[in-house]
């Protein structure tokens, strides 16, 4: 039989690759966060199945529902300090801007086709664009952290980080991450170790094509091994699990440690999009079986048992929803198109002699048009 | 003045920047220790420290969304693509997120990333290192375009670039490294003469043939002058310096004078520089020509290998076949394209 010998780091031969970090501990969460979280929930759910019912009333044109993930959106948005992190979506994430306060009619304005990315300011709110091309971002969350690090190393700096480093949230799911940017975004991570956490939600599903024919292995936290990367692989339908893990991470990464994986396994209980027909290719009772217990009824379940609210709190935030729904809704009706000519205003930050011309001639077309 | 190689005057320039903003960081493969494949780099990761001249993994994507993050985050970043045949893996980045970003974020963020990617062939190199992929980046809005010929601009236009608040791509013409000329230090982001990245230059005043050109093929395109001026013909080389926008006023004015047009360049001809050129300055200028404008380009091949790439490169003699062509006078193609 054919003897292979593993080789470590100094050469030696058998000796083990390094053990893979621990993250450290935080304390439980408190009565009031997990009502805040609750809350949270409630408005993002309220506001999705909204989006869905806008969409059939032609007021969006597309929408992609974060049915089912809640509790890792809100959570992993909870956990993050606004005032210093920076976080990366992909184009699910309207959960994670609800709880970061961005603007939902701004938000929503994407849905809308009134503008590629959303109206809100990204360097405001501490959110990038949504993005379609689902790796692309991870990318620049990797990017951005690097950029904390070299300003903690420069004296002086404004943004020289107090008291740790502010760190970037990329989100991804279990489809992004068969991109290849990915890997390069992990790998480079961990080289420079920059303060990142790669929060993945695997919803079970990319569009059509299920994990198991995604994912090799299984999981994408279990590729954190490879890189020496810390990595958590979470109930993602548990919002204290998720709010929990994510603060375990950027403890970790804030320190100056290096990036984490979180893996929230959750379901994506609705359509890839209001575009796609989940019929082709699984059925209601895959839906039954495989989605478990809806996260928000989980929370609610937990508060009510174990005495941290009453349903007087339950029916507040109901009820706050519906009205918060129906202000975006309103705001959403009153989004007209932009003024044309930011097509091409926008461009560039210094607009070109050429750029200036065709919109001359725009203007002239579509004013005799 | 002091008389530099090319890539003594690219890498001058950088220094220049990275002195002047402290945001301004250079990353790539092999930048710091080594100085770059082609010491471009040189030195500069020993004065301003290996978080200002970064050595990145080899990930040409990886680079450029990294460098996007930290625009976002404020700085100013420079991602030397070691060799033209590996700007490709980073192609997603830079048209989908680097040209877009100002766009989408309604100008929230700024992407004053410069992009270097030294380019063409004519030295010897193996499959990969030898490619002239600008007619790409051109194509895809958002993005400014130039390509240097000379010492003087690659010192100049490199601070220009990277002081630029737009992401520029800068196509450097590799076997042109070596060459030496004169630099005048103080032209930097300004000075006399003009000089500005988004601004063709006269490099040769004539009165018969408009000849333009750029990066590597612009030296050739001087020969060519002197050779036809022997013969009698007095060419007007343009160097076009933006091939992003294109600096249309300069090359119109001289071919409103001359009434011939010839463009010349290494890349391949469908859908090049070359065929833009030519339709913009026959839509401007149409009733002023009195040839159909001509390309002299590398053919529509993949790049061969450097036995034969002097047969795909065009060199003084196909140049001057050119001229020949846009004067109406016999030429390598008299006889074989119908209307010749």
């Amino acid at each position: 039989m054919q003897r292979v010998q593993g080789l470590g780091r100094s050469g030696a031969a058998g000796s083990a690759a390094p053990p893979v970090p621990e993250l450290p501990a935080v304390p439980p969460m408190t009565a009031p966060e997990l009502r805040e979280v609750y809350r949270l929930m409630s408005s993002v759910r309220r506001l999705d199945e909204a989006a869905v019912a806008w969409q059939r009333q032609g007021i969006l044109p597309a929408y992609a529902p974060l049915l089912g993930q809640e509790a890792a959106q809100v959570g992993s948005a909870f956990a993050v300090d606004r005032e210093r992190d920076f976080l990366f979506p992909t184009y699910r994430e309207a959960g994670v801007a609800r709880t970061l306060g961005v603007d939902m009619v701004e938000y929503m304005s994407t849905h809308r086709a009134t503008w590629h990315g959303g109206l809100w300011d990204a360097a405001e709110h501490r959110l990038a664009p949504i993005q379609a091309v689902v790796a692309g971002s991870v990318l620049h969350a990797v990017g951005w952290a690097h950029g904390q690090r070299l300003a903690a190393a420069s004296p002086g700096d404004p943004q020289d980080p107090v008291g740790g480093l502010g760190v970037a949230v990329a989100y991804l799911g279990d489809g992004a991450s068969s991109q290849g940017d990915v890997h390069e975004a992990m790998n480079i991570a961990a080289v420079f170790a920059a303060p990142v956490v790669f929060f993945v939600q695997n919803n079970g599903w990319a569009i059509s094509v299920p994990t198991e024919r995604q994912v090799a292995g299984g999981s994408v936290a279990a590729r954190g091994a490879g890189y020496g990367m810390p990595a958590l692989r979470i109930d993602g339908n548990d919002a204290e699990a998720v709010v929990s893990a994510t603060r375990r991470a950027l403890a970790y990464a804030r320190a100056g440690r290096g990036p984490v994986i979180v893996e929230a396994v959750t379901y994506r209980r609705g359509p890839h999009s209001t575009a796609d027909d989940p019929g082709r290719y699984r059925t209601l009772d895959d839906e039954r079986r495989d989605a478990g217990a809806d996260p928000l009824e989980r929370l609610r379940a937990r508060l009510l048992g174990e005495g941290l609210a009453n349903e007087a709190f339950v029916a507040e935030c109901d009820a706050a929803a519906a009205a918060e729904a129906e202000a975006v809704r309103e705001g959403v009706l009153a989004l007209g198109p932009r003024p044309g000519a930011e097509m091409f205003d926008l461009v560039f930050a210094e607009p070109t002699e050429e750029l200036l011309r065709q919109k001359a001639q725009w203007r002239k077309e579509s004013e005799h048009g | 003045m002091a008389e530099m190689t090319f890539g003594k005057a690219i890498n001058a320039g950088l220094r220049r920047a990275l002195e002047r903003d402290p945001k301004v960081v250079l990353m790539g493969e092999d930048i710091g220790r080594l100085g770059g494949v082609f010491r471009i780099t040189d030195g500069l990761q020993k004065d301003f420290g290996p978080h200002r001249v970064i050595d990145t993994p080899l990930a040409e994507s990886g680079i450029m969304g990294t460098a996007i993050g930290m625009a976002y985050r404020g700085y100013r970043p420079v991602v030397e693509i070691q060799f033209d045949g590996f700007v490709y893996p980073a192609f997603d980045q830079i048209v989908s997120q680097v040209a877009k970003l100002h766009y989408r974020t309604r100008g929230h963020v700024r992407v004053p990333l410069t992009i270097r990617v030294p380019f063409g062939g004519g030295i010897g190199s193996p499959e990969h290192h030898s490619e002239s992929p600008e007619a790409y980046f051109a194509h895809t809005p958002g993005l400014r375009v130039v390509a240097v010929s000379n010492p003087q601009d690659a010192y100049s236009m490199i601070q220009q670039a990277i002081a630029s608040d737009d992401p520029v791509v800068f196509f450097e013409p590799k076997r042109r490294y070596h060459d030496r000329g004169e630099v005048d230090e103080g032209i930097g982001l300004e000075g006399p003469g003009g000089l500005s990245m988004g601004a063709a230059r006269v490099a040769v005043p004539g009165e018969d043939v408009t000849l333009v050109s750029y990066g590597p093929l612009l030296k050739t395109c001087l020969d060519a002058a002197v050779a036809a001026s022997d013969e009698g013909v007095s060419v007007e080389v343009i160097d076009l310096r933006s091939l992003s926008p294109v600096d249309y006023p300069v090359v119109e004015e001289s071919v409103r004078r001359t009434g011939r047009l010839v463009i010349a360049h290494e890349a391949a001809r469908s859908g090049g520089l070359g065929a833009e050129v030519a339709a913009s300055i026959t839509e401007r200028c149409f009733y002023h020509l009195e040839h159909a404008p001509v390309r002299v380009t590398g053919f529509d091949i993949p790049y061969p290998y450097s036995k034969i790439e002097h047969h795909h490169l065009p060199d003084l003699d196909r140049i001057l076949d050119g001229v020949d062509r846009a004067l109406g006078r016999p030429n390598s193609l008299s006889g074989l394209e119908e209307g010749e």
